[in-house]
């Protein structure tokens, strides 16, 4: 998923949207709202996590709890071109774990971290599903499969170019 | 309804549209309009045709002739040689990679994927030309006794895909007490397919979804349900746009939503979204999850069927079992029961991946033997390596070794060969795969998504993590092989849910199957598929090394440096690698052009 640009004030704008649709309705509309809230941020952090609690009435542990629980939920933000390396077990196999050690040593970052310029973020992933092109990796929500070590530069180099 | 001489069906599954069918969709509609051939041929995006490894594949109809690997640069050719001239185009027939259609197909029997690939998902007309809520319709109709309904499911042998086998009859029956006295209940299904390396709820999602919201409609009247929650991953963005799709069409149609069919049954269904948790597989963690909280497994008794969803009688079944029932209400008990072998009946679909030609999706007879579906269906073993072990269900399941390759497959066989049928992830591992690096690989997937709500699972899957890597690093002893056992035996016993329950059983398999790797590995230091970094050691072969240092340049770790031997007929110093500062990369064999770096 890449990030939306927006500005924080549009950002706060459309939260606002999203937590007056679920304003009241307690826990069993939790994960829907924050599923939303992160589409507007890319993540999820600590003043978003309070004013979904506010919003819900819950409590700020309640969200806490659940953000911290889902894989989905992230509470550090992506890069602007977030990798995303499959480690299904039909990639893995298939040699996707040298694809992750090449992608980690050519940004000189490690899986689940994001490079300081915040221009690109990389993190394991449980099977996307396209095991027909194993070993598979994905930038924002662009697949590429069938890889080689050796054709990750290649990849990295176009978006660094497009950066 | 138009008349088309052609029908061009594009495959839109989540393999397909990775390599650009969408694309390719778009390319035929433009091609076709500029040649104003759009009121003849009619072009048709539909769910998975199976073989994905070939993908992406369209489909012209009548001649039923498949393309593969087809790119969006191809579209002109098909559209003037096939569809205006009427040859097909021969380049394009050819699926690649030893990769055989004929033989992938010819063993298949299709139930739960029936529509997967023949019709557009998107349209719910092409649903119900297929008999599509032909079984919901005639249930409410006729206002047919639910008690007869669920006999007749119990009787068709029909048990739940999802992984535990339990019958889904039965499941029904005991949610069914108690009806007409306005008591709340749930019909829930669990498409959070969490097994890496399963996609086959997922692909019926995309390619067929009415089949399940109608199964769901048929488990709300036989229990008096009337809400109905689908709770699905939400890393599958197609599935779940189809599925919205699918239920908005279904509400229009008034198929799902007040009175359906006149009957004066009720019946709404929503959308619940995952958040990548595998544990929420499990049935009450699953429930727990689309009530807003941590996905949290809770202890049974109380089961769902009593005390469920919002603590309300609730039943939950998976994707593929609910694709089988409105087939079984339309063609009834005896033709599934017919199928199958004597406990396991009809069909089961699996994802067939990993180190085999045909990657893609298949649904076969229960008893076909694993040597069927990895040689006939999957076309055996890329590059001529020799077969080593099948992999079923995922993280819960375990390896097949090929001393065992001619079991038929069905529940009770494979658990009884320390494996288990899983929700359908099948992985072909060959002669390089390392099978203690696979079981760490899995434990490392428990020891993620183990919840962490009990003790067992916790720490054992941890400790048991942490003695797989240091028998991958070296450093195991044969004590940690008694340790391993120790631990697994204390998980199963002592886990909480299935998770934990059944988290050893990669380790169990691959020990009793392949226990000489593991020694090996403990005692003679040594990794027979050079796998395991840990194990490996770097080599330059001084006589072959003519001291241009590319390899000590690419060394991130600096481990290589020149020494003073100089090999007859060369002109410089040769390197070496210091085994001690060498971080395994593997950097320097690529850099060497001469081949003298190996590894062991």
């Amino acid at each position: 998923m890449s990030i939306i640009k927006l500005t924080p004030e549009e950002q706060a704008t459309k939260l606002e949207a999203v937590l007056s649709k679920y304003r009241g309705q307690g826990q069993k509309a939790l994960m829907a709202t924050l599923q939303q809230s992160q589409e507007i941020y890319g993540y999820l952090p600590l003043d978003v996590q309070k004013k979904v609690a506010d919003a819900l009435e819950v409590s700020v542990a309640e969200v806490y709890g659940v953000v911290s629980f889902y894989s989905f939920f992230s509470l550090k933000p992506k890069g602007e071109n977030a990798f995303s390396v499959c480690l299904g077990t039909a990639c893995y196999v298939k040699g996707s774990q040298a694809l992750l050690d090449k992608i980690e040593s050519s940004l000189g970052i490690k899986v689940g971290d994001c490079t300081e310029d915040l221009k690109f973020s990389i993190s394991a992933c449980r099977c996307v599903g396209a095991c027909g092109l194993a070993p598979v990796v994905l930038v924002n929500d662009e697949v590429y499969g069938r890889l080689k070590p050796e054709d990750i530069p290649g990849i990295i180099a176009k978006y660094k170019e497009e950066a | 309804m138009d008349n088309y001489r052609s029908h061009v069906l594009i495959c839109h599954g989540t393999g397909c549209t990775s390599s650009n069918s969408n694309k390719i969709l778009d390319k035929f509609n433009e091609v076709l309009a500029d040649k104003g051939l759009t009121n003849e041929i009619k072009v048709v995006k539909t769910g998975c045709f199976g073989l994905c490894a070939a993908g992406p594949i369209i489909v012209i109809y009548p001649e039923g002739t498949m393309y593969y690997r087809c790119t969006p640069e191809d579209v002109e050719e098909l559209v003037n040689e096939h569809l205006i001239n009427g040859k097909e185009v021969e380049r394009l027939k050819v699926a690649g990679n030893n990769t055989s259609p004929k033989d992938f197909y010819s063993k298949q029997m299709r139930i739960a994927l029936r529509n997967c690939g023949n019709i557009n998902p998107e349209d719910i007309n092409e649903y119900i030309a297929n008999d599509g809520y032909q079984a919901l319709g005639t249930i409410l109709t006729e206002k047919r006794d639910p008690d007869a309904i669920i006999q007749e499911l119990i009787d068709s042998g029909l048990r739940g895909r999802g992984g535990g086998g339990f019958p889904t009859g039965l499941k029904w029956k005991f949610a069914s007490g108690n009806r007409g006295q306005g008591i709340t209940k749930y019909v829930c299904c669990n498409a959070d397919e969490g097994d890496p390396g399963a996609f086959m709820d997922r692909s019926i999602l995309e390619g067929d979804p009415h089949s399940v919201i109608e199964a769901m409609a048929i488990a709300g009247y036989c229990i008096d349900a009337h809400q109905g929650y689908v709770y699905v991953r939400a890393e599958y963005p197609i599935a779940v746009e189809r599925l919205q799709n699918a239920i908005n069409q279904a509400k229009e149609m008034g198929l799902l939503g007040k009175n359906i069919f006149n009957s004066g049954f009720d019946f709404e269904l929503d959308i619940r979204l995952g958040a990548g948790a595998f544990v929420c597989g499990e049935e009450t963690a699953l429930m727990r999850s689309i009530e807003g909280k941590r996905g949290n497994p809770t202890p049974r008794p109380p089961f769902p069927a009593v005390k469920g969803l919002f603590g309300k009688p609730t039943i939950l079944n998976n994707v593929e079992t609910y694709a089988n029932i409105p087939v079984i209400i339309n063609k009834g008990a005896k033709w599934f029961a017919s199928l199958g072998t004597e406990k396991s009946k009809g069909t089961k679909v699996f994802a067939l991946g990993g180190k085999v030609n045909n990657v893609g999706l298949l649904e076969i007879p229960m008893g076909t033997t694993v040597r069927e579906i990895v040689f006939d269906i999957g076309g055996g073993i890329p590059n001529g390596k020799a077969f080593k072990a099948v992999q079923t269900g995922g993280p819960s399941g375990g390896c097949i070794p090929e001393s065992l390759i001619d079991t038929p497959i069905d529940y009770d066989n494979l658990v009884a060969v320390g494996s288990m049928m899983g929700s359908g992830g099948m992985i072909v591992m060959d002669e390089d795969t390392c099978m203690v690096d696979i079981a760490k690989f899995f434990l490392e997937f428990t020891v993620d998504e183990s919840c962490g709500k009990c003790a067992p699972c916790r720490i054992g899957t941890k400790r048991m993590y942490e003695i797989l890597t240091r028998i991958t690093d070296g450093t195991g002893t044969l004590d940690d092989l008694q340790a391993l056992e120790d631990v697994a035996v204390a998980l199963k016993n002592g886990s909480l849910c299935a998770l934990g329950q059944t988290a050893a059983n990669p380790i169990l398999s691959t020990l009793k199957h392949f226990r000489d790797e593991y020694v090996e590995h403990v005692v003679d230091k040594k990794c027979r598929c050079g796998v395991c970094k840990g194990l490996l050691n770097y080599t330059i072969d001084k006589e072959k090394c003519v001291g241009c240092g590319m390899c000590a340049k690419g060394c991130p770790a600096d481990a290589i440096t020149r020494t003073d031997y100089i090999a007859p007929g060369k002109k410089l110093a040769a390197f070496e690698i210091d085994s001690s500062k060498c971080v395994k990369c593997g950097a320097c064999m690529g850099t060497c052009k001469l081949k003298a770096i190996s590894k062991q």
